[in-house]
């Protein structure tokens, strides 16, 4: 910086040097002077509505509000002057006039920045006499309670909506003492972001629903976690009251997810006091026993052994933690099986005999917050990964140039740059027409296996715009979501944004699944790659080959199959007739009929471990709550059971040893290989006839989520049915029907149906792992829609 | 906007009342067609019998391409912007400082008794309705009334007795 953009100014006789047009609050926060304030907030636009930051400056008639108030050379601010601290109190006043005094039954009672602040500045007896107002309390969906009494007016929650989570629902009604802050028309807040309007909110008015009135904030104790339902990652603070997590909130990590987090993350939590698992478990002639750890162990391990080799199928969930994984696949290994998985949702795997991995984003979050142009293939962001969602729109806000090519116009928060919607049998072909334009305008020539794919593709003036708007972009991201991934040509998707992102100088990236999908493949949880990113020398079976040709044992780690496998149907028919020892935190139905060991683990916040984001960042976490009943953490049951099995090396005294050993193997390897070689094998998808469009629904894509109450009540939790174009239910014959019947292959399944214009035709959204989908087939796949 | 929104917009919005909207709408910016909210709330409004309802609002934000919640805030932040039913002549009785001190309680009371209703409601036979508003700028002739468009100053309860008879 150079130094004309410095100004000089004064605040209480400190000299500061300062950026032109900085407010004088941004500078005297950054010095650590403290200056009260209700509306101002770092992230927001400016309102200077509360006038609680009022502060002397010099030659000034009034005192001014230090948020709205630039600096410039040569000011001299005070901020503990008698005029500005007259003027502070005045506001205190004011504030407190309507404010009741419930602070006793207020759950922001103790960590009420009104409380801090009246501390300080308000008097000790109310000179107001007269009837305070009163306001009704709406009720604005499962996750934030409400005590619009107390509401000082400071639209922190409006301006949140407006500006962060691009979606204003909450408003300020009505005028002077008769505002009322709320959605004026009563209906659930639907914002994935909702929740925090929670921790803006200065006072009372807007507070945490599900952990409602259950704690004090002083008894609460505060530790450091992650997020694990995402690839990002968030940065937690989980509050613990005796031992259990009482509520989650963000820690503010300005690379990863700033200071906000998903409701996802900050709710899911409460899906830890539901169906838990306490004690070890074997099935006997049929009959569950509950038995000591070190029997249930045993009984693991012979089972294990009997069935080493490549009869043993081993699969785990993406939001394991890399310790959990790594020991995994350090048991594959020992057993002699490379049968082992966390792509649970994947729908095609044929780039893995090209040695290639893929996962990672191959750019840094922040980074997607800068981009010129981005382009996502097969995703909704905005609600499989807010906070990646939120930095696309961040993104498009500043002039960048963002496009989809999705089965489904899903609602966006911002204006992208262009959508193609297509059904997913024509992917390939609409990703080739960009490819082709690309290599058009770019020049250059394309990699020769996609040539024949490239030639004579229709391009159509999207494919131009969005072609165009990657190469004049710098460095564009190329994002496959997780429905690309889940599609039966991910293969093919995944070597034409390889291809788009080479010519127009941009990187191509993968968004995984779950909070650990990066560390699992680092830890070697695939059949083609082992720890450390080396290929394996005999290959094993993927997440859906495994399945599809059954072995005669599997090892489960956190998986339930009829939600988190691609196909449902297939995975249940191998694991039925199969020998099953599972890992899980929950107690399930399901679980009880396929498996024959069920071994407690401990949940996520109640084990130590590393989990690694899309972008590679590595992020270890503490044990914080406690397990409920026997539950152990998955690196220590793995770790015995390896010792069990006799395998080598597995005396590691901590999770954190796990992990280092994992590094040092990849420092040894040096780093895997993403770019895609070639077009494996023959299209599998095409345009003809209905086809299946799913991604998970965003609250259901784990286990713990799934348990999450208050997750399930919201309008994104309900929102599981079966959505098609009204052309195509005209055209089925459909257009009135509530139920339709929906059948793939030998299921048949009855599911609520919602007309969608923005649905592709020739396709229909049903998302996995919901109540119906559990029982149908593949995810991205034909399926046949008739009445009911 | 889905086919049932649009459906919905043009069945609330009749041709004239957009075209009314349009012409406010090409006074400002092209993507600023925000800023002609307190226009179309008026036109709708007016075309609605002189009160706004919550859909009338939607289809204003639908067609403005405005949050609802926006909408809603500049319908009830401006005292001119009806959510109830008004009668054929809507009587705005200004209550601030200057005519206050001139008598503007005395009016006040007095319409409340002569027409039966409370501040808000509405006559039986559908003629008058009457309110407090804020201050009409016109305090050098306080006590002020505006019914309908027009201003009456320096009223009396006599005087307003006789322009109130002389309204259909």
């Amino acid at each position: 910086m150079s130094d004309d953009s410095l100004v000089t100014i004064e605040i209480d006789g400190i000299s500061l040097k300062a950026p032109k047009g900085a407010m004088v609050i941004e500078v005297a926060d950054a010095k650590g002077i403290a200056i009260p304030r209700f509306c101002y907030h770092k992230k927001l636009s400016v309102a200077a509505n509360c006038r609680m930051c009022l502060v002397e400056v010099e030659n000034a008639p009034k005192p001014l509000p230090a948020c709205a108030t630039p600096v410039t050379d040569g000011m001299r601010v005070f901020t503990r002057s008698p005029k500005a601290i007259a003027a502070q109190k005045a506001t205190m006043e004011f504030l407190l006039i309507n404010h009741p005094l419930d602070c006793p039954i207020c759950d922001q009672g103790g960590e009420c920045e009104l409380q801090d602040v009246a501390l300080e500045y308000g008097g000790d007896v109310s000179r107001f006499s007269e009837g305070k107002r009163v306001v009704p309390d709406p009720d604005i969906g499962p996750l934030i309670a409400t005590g619009m009494t107390r509401c000082i007016h400071c639209t922190r929650c409006v301006r949140f909506g407006e500006e962060i989570a691009g979606v204003k629902e909450l408003g300020a009604a009505g005028r002077g003492e008769h505002t009322r802050i709320g959605t004026y028309m009563a209906h659930a807040v639907t914002s994935e972001l909702s929740g925090n309007v929670i921790d803006i909110c200065p006072v009372g008015a807007l507070t945490a629903r599900p952990s409602r009135y259950s704690a004090r904030a002083w008894e609460l104790l505060q530790a450091p976690s992650v997020a694990v339902h995402d690839c990002v990652g968030s940065n937690l603070s989980v509050h613990l009251y005796q031992k259990r997590v009482n509520r989650v909130v963000p820690r503010e990590n300005e690379a990863v997810n700033e200071c906000w987090i998903s409701d996802r993350d900050r709710f899911s939590y409460k899906g830890l006091e539901r169906d838990r698992l306490l004690v070890p478990m074997v099935k006997e002639a049929g009959e569950w026993r509950e038995v000591a750890w070190e029997e249930a162990l045993e009984r693991a391990a012979s089972l294990l052994k009997a069935n080493a080799g490549d009869g043993l199928g081993l699969l785990a969930s993406p939001s394991a933690t890399l310790e959990e994984l790594f020991l995994l696949n350090r048991i594959g290994n020992g057993l002699g099986s490379a049968n082992i998985d966390h792509r649970l949702r994947q729908g095609d795997f044929r780039l893995d005999a090209e040695g290639v991995a893929l996962g990672g984003l191959g750019t840094p979050l922040a980074e997607l917050s800068r981009a010129g142009a981005a382009l996502v293939i097969g995703g909704n962001p905005r609600k499989e990964q807010p906070m990646l969602g939120h930095r696309l729109r961040k993104a498009a806000l500043a002039g960048g140039k963002i496009s989809y090519l999705n089965g489904r116009e899903f609602p966006l928060n911002y204006r992208p740059h262009a959508v193609i919607t297509a059904a997913p049998g024509r992917w390939v072909e609409e990703l080739a027409a960009i490819a082709a334009a690309l290599f058009n305008l770019a020049g250059g020539e394309p990699p020769a296996h996609l040539s024949p794919l490239l030639e004579g593709v229709e391009i159509g003036d999207d494919h131009r715009r969005i072609a165009e708007s990657l190469v004049e972009a710098e460095r564009p991201p190329v994002l496959l979501g997780v429905q690309a991934v889940a599609h039966p040509d991910f293969s093919w998707l995944a070597s034409l944004a390889s291809a788009i992102a080479g010519a127009s100088g941009g990187r191509h990236g993968v968004i995984t699944e779950g909070g650990n999908g990066a560390g699992a493949w680092l830890a070697g949880v695939v059949p083609h790659l082992d720890a450390g990113g080396g290929r394996r020398s005999r290959p094993g079976l993927d997440a859906r080959g495994m399945l599809e040709q059954p072995r005669s044992a599997y090892l489960l780690q956190g998986v339930e199959p009829s939600a988190d496998c691609w196909d449902p149907l297939v995975a249940g028919g191998a694991l039925e007739g199969a020998t099953v020892v599972a890992l899980t935190s929950f107690d399930t139905p399901e679980l009880r009929a396929l498996a024959d060991v069920m071994l407690p683990v401990a949940a996520w916040s109640e084990t130590s471990g590393t989990y690694v984001n899309a972008e590679g960042r590595w992020q270890r976490v503490r044990a914080l709550a406690e397990a409920p009943g026997d539950a152990r953490p998955g690196w220590k049951v793995l770790r015995v059971l390896g010792n069990l099995l006799d395998l080598e090396e597995f005396d590691y005294q901590s999770s954190e040893e796990v992990a280092d050993t994992l590094r040092a193997l990849m420092e040894e390897l040096g780093s895997a290989n993403d770019t895609v070689p070639s077009l494996p094998g023959m299209r599998r998808l095409k345009g003809e006839g209905m086809v299946r469009l799913a991604a998970a629904a965003p609250y259901r894509v784990d286990g713990l989520v799934r348990r999450s109450r208050p997750l399930q009540e919201t309008v994104d939790g309900r929102d599981l049915a079966l959505r098609i174009h009204p052309d195509d239910a005209t055209s089925l014959g459909l257009a009135e029907a509530e139920l339709v019947l929906v059948r793939q292959g030998e299921a048949v399944v009855s599911v609520p149906l919602v007309l969608d214009e923005g649905v592709a035709r020739g396709c229909g959204w049903l998302p996995a792992a919901s109540e119906w989908s559990g029982r149908l087939g593949g995810m991205i796949a034909p399926m046949e829609i008739s009445a009911d | 906007m889905s086919a049932q929104g649009r459906q919905q917009t043009t069945d609330l919005l009749p041709e004239q009342v957009r075209a009314e909207i349009d012409k406010w709408i090409a006074k400002y910016p092209p993507d600023r067609q925000a800023s002609a909210v307190m226009a179309a709330l008026r036109i709708v409004q007016e075309e609605n019998g002189g009160w706004l309802t919550p859909e009338l609002m939607d289809a204003v934000a639908r067609y403005l391409d405005m949050p609802p919640v926006s909408v809603y805030e500049v319908a009830t932040f401006y005292s001119m912007y009806e959510h109830r039913p008004v009668g054929r002549h809507k009587v705005c009785v200004c209550d601030s400082i200057s005519c206050m001190l001139n008598g503007s309680g005395k009016l006040l009371a007095h319409l409340e008794e002569k027409l039966g209703v409370k501040p808000g409601e509405v006559t039986p036979d559908g003629r008058f309705s009457f309110k407090k508003v804020e201050c009409l700028g016109a305090c050098v002739d306080a006590p002020v009334v505006m019914i309908g468009r027009k201003y009456y100053e320096k009223l009396t309860p006599a005087a307003l007795d006789k322009l109130l008879s002389e309204l259909d």
